[in-house]
C-alpha cells in the first residue's frame, strides 16, 4: 500500500519536477532571444532546416486534405442542395482547425522530432558540456536559434497548407465534381473573414510552433545522455508535443469563436 | 556558397508563404472586395432583416450594385437601419427606388433587391429608401398559413 502511494506520489513529483524545468528553460530561452537580432544567419539556418525542408510533406498533405475536404463535402452537400457551400466548407476547415493543427503535428513528426534527437544526441556527445568549457552558452547559441526557427517556420508552413488545401478543394469541386468555380469563389468570399478566420489561424499557428519548438527542445536538452535515452526523449517529444498542440487547439477554439 | 544557399532556400520559402497569405487574403477572404469601392452610402428601415448580414450583396434587376454597410437598430422607431453602399458608376437610380430582402435560393443567404421606381431625380449620398418590404420569417408565414387553414 505504502509502495504504491509512493510510487504515484514519485510520479506527481517527477512530473512536476520536469514541467519547472521546462518553464525555467523557456524563461532562459525568452531571455536570450535577442541573439536571434543579433546574429540573424543562426536563425535563417534553422529556418531552413526546419521550414524550407518541411515545405515538400506541407504541400502535399495540404493538396490531398484540401481534395479530400471537398469530395466529402460535396457528397454530403448534395444531400441538402447546398454543392455550392463546399468551397465555404473547406476553406473555414482550413484556416480555423486542420491549417494550423496538421501542420503542428506533421512539424512535430518531421522536424520536432529531429531537433530533439539533435540536441539529445549533442548532450550525449558531451558536445553542449564542451561549450560550455568554451565559456558558450550552450542555450543561447544551440537552442534559441531552434526555438525562433520553429516560431517562425509554422506559421509560414501553415499558411501555406491553407493555401493549397483550398486550391485541392478547388481541383476536385471544379476539375473532378464540375461545380461552378464562381459560385465556389463567391460564397467562400462572403463567409471567410480576415480577421475572425484568418488571422486567428494564424495566431493559432504561431502558438503552436513555439509549442512544439519549446517541448522538442526541452526533451533533447533533458535526454538521458544514452541512445536509448535519446530515442525515449525523441518519441515522447513528439507525443507530447502532438498532444499539447491538440489540447491547445481545443482551448484556443473555445476562446477564438465561442 | 553554402550559406548562400541555404539563404535562398529559405527567401524562396518565404516568398512561397507570401504568395500562399496573398491568396488567402484576396482569393478566399476576398478581401480585395472589402476594399472601399467608390461609392455612396444610402440608408433603408425594415420591420425585420431576417438573416441578413453585413456585407451581403445590394442587388438591382439581379446585378450587384453594391453591398449592405452596417446593420442596427433604430433606438426610437425600433426598426432596423440598414446602411447601404451603392457603387459610383450606378448614380442614376430614381428616389423612389423600393428595397425588400430577398432570399437567394431557397436556403441561400438573403440579399437586398432594388427595384427601380419611376422619378427623374437619382439617390445621391445620405438618402433614404421610403418604400422597403421586410424579410419573409418562415414561422410567420406558416402561422398564417395555419390560420387561415383553420377559417
Amino acid at each position: 500500500m505504502t509502495g504504491l502511494l509512493q510510487a504515484l506520489g514519485g510520479r506527481v513529483i517527477a512530473g512536476l519536477h520536469g514541467t519547472g524545468q521546462s518553464l525555467l528553460l523557456l524563461l532562459r530561452l525568452l531571455r536570450g532571444a535577442p541573439i536571434g537580432v543579433r546574429r540573424p544567419g543562426l536563425v535563417i539556418e534553422q529556418i531552413y532546416t526546419l521550414g524550407a525542408l518541411s515545405l515538400v510533406i506541407i504541400v502535399v498533405s495540404g493538396l490531398f486534405v484540401g481534395m479530400v475536404l471537398g469530395l466529402q463535402g460535396y457528397y454530403t452537400l448534395t444531400d441538402f442542395g447546398a454543392a455550392e457551400q463546399v468551397g465555404v466548407m473547406v476553406a473555414l476547415t482550413l484556416l480555423r482547425e486542420l491549417g494550423p493543427v496538421v501542420t503542428a503535428l506533421l512539424f512535430a513528426g518531421r522536424a520536432g522530432s529531429a531537433l530533439t534527437a539533435e540536441v539529445g544526441l549533442m548532450r550525449a556527445t558531451e558536445q553542449l558540456s564542451s561549450m560550455e568549457m568554451m565559456a558558450i552558452d550552450p542555450e543561447r547559441r544551440i537552442l534559441v536559434p531552434r526555438l525562433l526557427g520553429a516560431f517562425i517556420a509554422v506559421p509560414l508552413l501553415a499558411l501555406v497548407f491553407s493555401a493549397v488545401g483550398v486550391f485541392g478543394g478547388y481541383l476536385v469541386a471544379i476539375g473532378m465534381v464540375g461545380l461552378d468555380a464562381g459560385a465556389f469563389w463567391s460564397n467562400m468570399q462572403q463567409a471567410v473573414s480576415m480577421q475572425d478566420d484568418i488571422l486567428n489561424g494564424v495566431i493559432k499557428s504561431v502558438v503552436f510552433g513555439f509549442v512544439v519548438g519549446w517541448i522538442a527542445l526541452h526533451k533533447g536538452y533533458t535526454a538521458v545522455p544514452t541512445s536509448q535515452g535519446v530515442s525515449r526523449a525523441t518519441t515522447l517529444g513528439v507525443v507530447h508535443a502532438s498532444l499539447a498542440v491538440l489540447g491547445l487547439d481545443f482551448l484556443l477554439t473555445a476562446l477564438m469563436f465561442g | 556558397m553554402q550559406e548562400r544557399l541555404v539563404e535562398i532556400w529559405v527567401g524562396v520559402f518565404v516568398v512561397i508563404a507570401l504568395l500562399a497569405s496573398l491568396f488567402l487574403a484576396l482569393q478566399v477572404s476576398g478581401l480585395a472586395e472589402l476594399r472601399q469601392t467608390p461609392g455612396y452610402q444610402v440608408v433603408a428601415t425594415f420591420d425585420n432583416v431576417g438573416g441578413l448580414r453585413e456585407r451581403a450583396p445590394v442587388r438591382m434587376a439581379g446585378v450587384r450594385v453594391g453591398r449592405v454597410e452596417r446593420i442596427e437598430l433604430d433606438p426610437q422607431s425600433h426598426q432596423a437601419r440598414v446602411v447601404l453602399r451603392i457603387d459610383e458608376r450606378y448614380d442614376s437610380i430614381p428616389v423612389d427606388t423600393r428595397a425588400a430582402i430577398y432570399t437567394s435560393g431557397l436556403l441561400g443567404e438573403q440579399y437586398i433587391g432594388l427595384e427601380a421606381g419611376w422619378e427623374e431625380e437619382a439617390l445621391s449620398a445620405g438618402d433614404r429608401l421610403q418604400e422597403t418590404q421586410s424579410a419573409v420569417v418562415l414561422e410567420r408565414l406558416i402561422g398564417q398559413f395555419v390560420r387561415s387553414m383553420g377559417e
